[in-house]
């Protein structure tokens, strides 16, 4: 059996920030992640949900070994990746790519878009300069840009063509697995359908997996076959897309998912907002199977896995 | 009397390489108590529509011309800076989508909601500060004096937000402008801020004119929608017949593009190309060239802003 493109085990960080005050230099610990399992299996789109501080953002970037975990276990195509350093990882990073928010940051503001794209192949030395040009240049058309659009600078594009450029610099590796986040946050309505449908295409074409990061739990209905939720940097429910959307069990999602602005003006209401306390004293409980009173996930049903209270 | 009265507004900015037109050709009203939603794209127009009917743009480098610029009666055109200065804030607010940079990072939030109450109603400091301390309360900041102390650096995204909503309320505007208040904010922030935007707007009576690219935040909270894109209004309308019928090309392709509406991981419908360059407007209507309807006519002539049904208008050969 083929092992999963990308595996989390109980993967934890804990950051130590600074305390000010007092005589003598201090930090507190933030638990950012605790003990966060995921499963991207082969040519599939999990969603990562939650909202900002949930933790979905550190977890990508220690699946990408671009944050050192506490604690846990990275597994790319089945093999342990946590704790190889940087040259071993260097040959990996070609089987793994990113894809962030703000395309504006992400691209070297002093190369022309042909160099960015070919930047990879060039640093993963693949092909003399003219190939890595020819093949910059047809990943550029793969995902709607000109040719002629090799000699701009990224402050002549506009934010989806921008996004183009980062999404085709990621590909142009080949890489088994992408970690895209939020990449359509900061986009137009018609520009964020593009970049959707440009995904689903490229992840059908070239068997691609990707851990798709995002708030939004909109685009993650269109594009993603599988959701965990994160809250307070725990994972509180994972299942299928549709599985979430019909039934979501834990407080947390159903808060999230109340929270979707509904396109119809007939069917504006008034919506109940939880804190954290009452979503704490909502966690499902369910009784027998050895007493923990800690939650933990549960499987409710085949593939659906809730934060419960074993009472 | 409309609280906003617009009619045939153009806006532009000359540049080295040629003129911006932002706006070309904007009719809008806004009656007292009533909610407007502005949907439109990057670059279509809503948000230079707003800034220009509050006086915010500097002319030059702005060209502004209308038949009619009013805010709240007065015109906005013709005002001496002194008058400008004191129907905003006066008559109308405004609240942005970045309350980061909305707020001095070297002063408190205090300070600064003081400073605008006492920039329009003569109040003595302290008068203004338990004044500032309400607002925040009723923006429902659990620890109003807490925040006062604090700088904007210090504060999450919704509770800025929140007290610039507050600042904006301080002044008792009969309208407030909503620029994009919730695009960066979490979606359940979205949705509380949302919540709150709506029920200030009736406990104070006030006008609402919502900016926004998000149809989802349209069909939350107004009465009314204006579709705009390459600085023109391609439909108006009640929220309900638009989001049951639209008319328009455009605002149909929007719609479609909406992700999640359906369940099921699936392509969506995309709207073809890129929004029109501001500097290089097309000829004839704008969306000619993505509309999967145009032909001929559409490409050399723009059709006229014209009535379609009962309330309802658009800029649409198809529809004339």
């Amino acid at each position: 059996m083929t092992p999963p493109a990308l595996e989390l085990r109980a993967l934890s960080k804990t950051f130590r920030l600074p305390q000010r005050g007092g005589l003598l230099p201090r930090t507190v610990a933030h638990h950012a992640v605790t003990e966060v399992s995921l499963t991207l299996p082969q040519n599939a789109i999990l969603g990562l949900v939650g909202e900002s501080g949930s933790g979905k953002t550190t977890t990508g970037m220690m699946a990408m070994r671009l944050i050192q975990p506490t604690a846990g276990q990275i597994l790319l195509d089945g093999s342990d990746i946590t704790n190889l350093d940087a040259a071993a990882m260097k040959p990996l990073r070609c089987k793994m790519q990113v894809v962030f928010q703000d395309s504006y940051s992400a691209l070297d503001p002093m190369m022309t878009l042909c160099q960015i794209v070919a930047e990879p192949l060039h640093i993963h030395a693949i092909g003399t300069p003219s190939e890595q040009t020819e093949q910059a240049l047809a990943m550029m058309e793969r995902v709607g840009l000109h040719r002629s659009y090799g000699a701009r600078y990224p402050h002549e594009l506009s934010g989806g063509q921008r996004q183009r450029v980062a999404i085709a610099r990621a590909l142009i590796l080949r890489p088994s697995v992408l970690v895209a986040d939020e990449p359509t946050s900061a986009l137009d309505v018609s520009v964020k359908a593009q970049i959707i449908n440009l995904l689903l295409d490229l992840q059908a074409e070239m068997g691609l997996s990707i851990l798709f990061i995002s708030h939004d739990l909109s685009v993650v209905r269109s594009l993603t076959d599988s959701v965990a939720v994160m809250w307070g940097g725990r994972i509180v429910e994972q299942a299928a897309t549709e599985t979430i959307f019909a039934d979501a069990r834990h407080p947390y999602t159903r808060g999230l998912l109340d929270a979707i602005p509904v396109l119809n003006p007939r069917e504006r209401r008034q919506r109940q907002f939880l804190t954290s306390a009452q979503i704490q004293a909502q966690i499902p409980r369910i009784a027998g199977r050895g007493a923990t009173n800690k939650p933990q996930l549960v499987e409710v049903a085949p593939g659906h896995l809730v934060e419960a209270i074993l009472q | 009397m409309a609280l906003v009265d617009i009619e045939n507004l153009t806006v532009s900015f000359p540049q080295h390489s040629g003129v911006v037109q932002a706006v070309r050709g904007v009719t809008l009203r806004l009656n007292p108590g009533e909610s407007l939603g502005i949907v439109g794209e990057s670059g279509s127009g809503k948000s230079v529509t707003c800034m220009a009917v509050m006086g915010l743009l500097r002319q030059p480098p702005a060209r502004i011309t209308a038949d009619k610029l009013e805010l709240g009666g007065i015109d906005m055109l013709r005002a001496s800076p002194r008058a400008l200065a004191a129907t905003r804030g006066k008559v109308a607010a405004m609240i942005f989508q970045d309350p980061m940079t909305a707020f001095d990072p070297v002063f408190t939030i205090g300070h600064q909601i003081v400073e605008t109450i006492r920039a329009h109603r003569a109040q003595t400091r302290s008068q203004a500060w338990s004044e500032a301390e309400a607002l925040l309360a009723r923006v429902e900041i659990k620890s109003p004096e807490q925040v006062l102390a604090c700088y904007s650096h210090q504060l999450s995204g919704g509770m800025l937000q929140r007290a610039m909503i507050a600042m904006a309320l301080s002044s008792r505007p009969q309208i407030l402008f909503a620029d994009e208040p919730t695009t960066a904010l979490d979606v359940t922030i979205q949705a509380q801020i949302l919540a709150l935007i709506k029920d200030l707007q009736a406990e104070f009576g006030m006008g609402l004119i919502m900016v926004t690219h998000d149809l989802g935040v349209i069909a939350e909270t107004v009465d009314r929608v204006v579709v705009m894109y390459g600085g023109r209004v391609m439909e108006e309308g009640p929220v309900q017949d638009i989001f049951d019928a639209p008319a328009h090309p455009y605002t149909k392709a929007l719609m479609g593009s909406i992700p999640g509406r359906l369940p099921g991981k699936q392509r969506l419908i995309e709207i073809p190309g890129a929004s029109p360059n501001p500097a290089d407007p097309p000829s004839g209507c704008p969306f000619h060239p993505r509309c999967p309807q145009a032909d001929a006519r559409c490409a050399t002539t723009a059709p006229a802003f014209a009535a379609i049904a009962a309330n309802r208008a658009a800029a649409c050969w198809r529809l004339q």
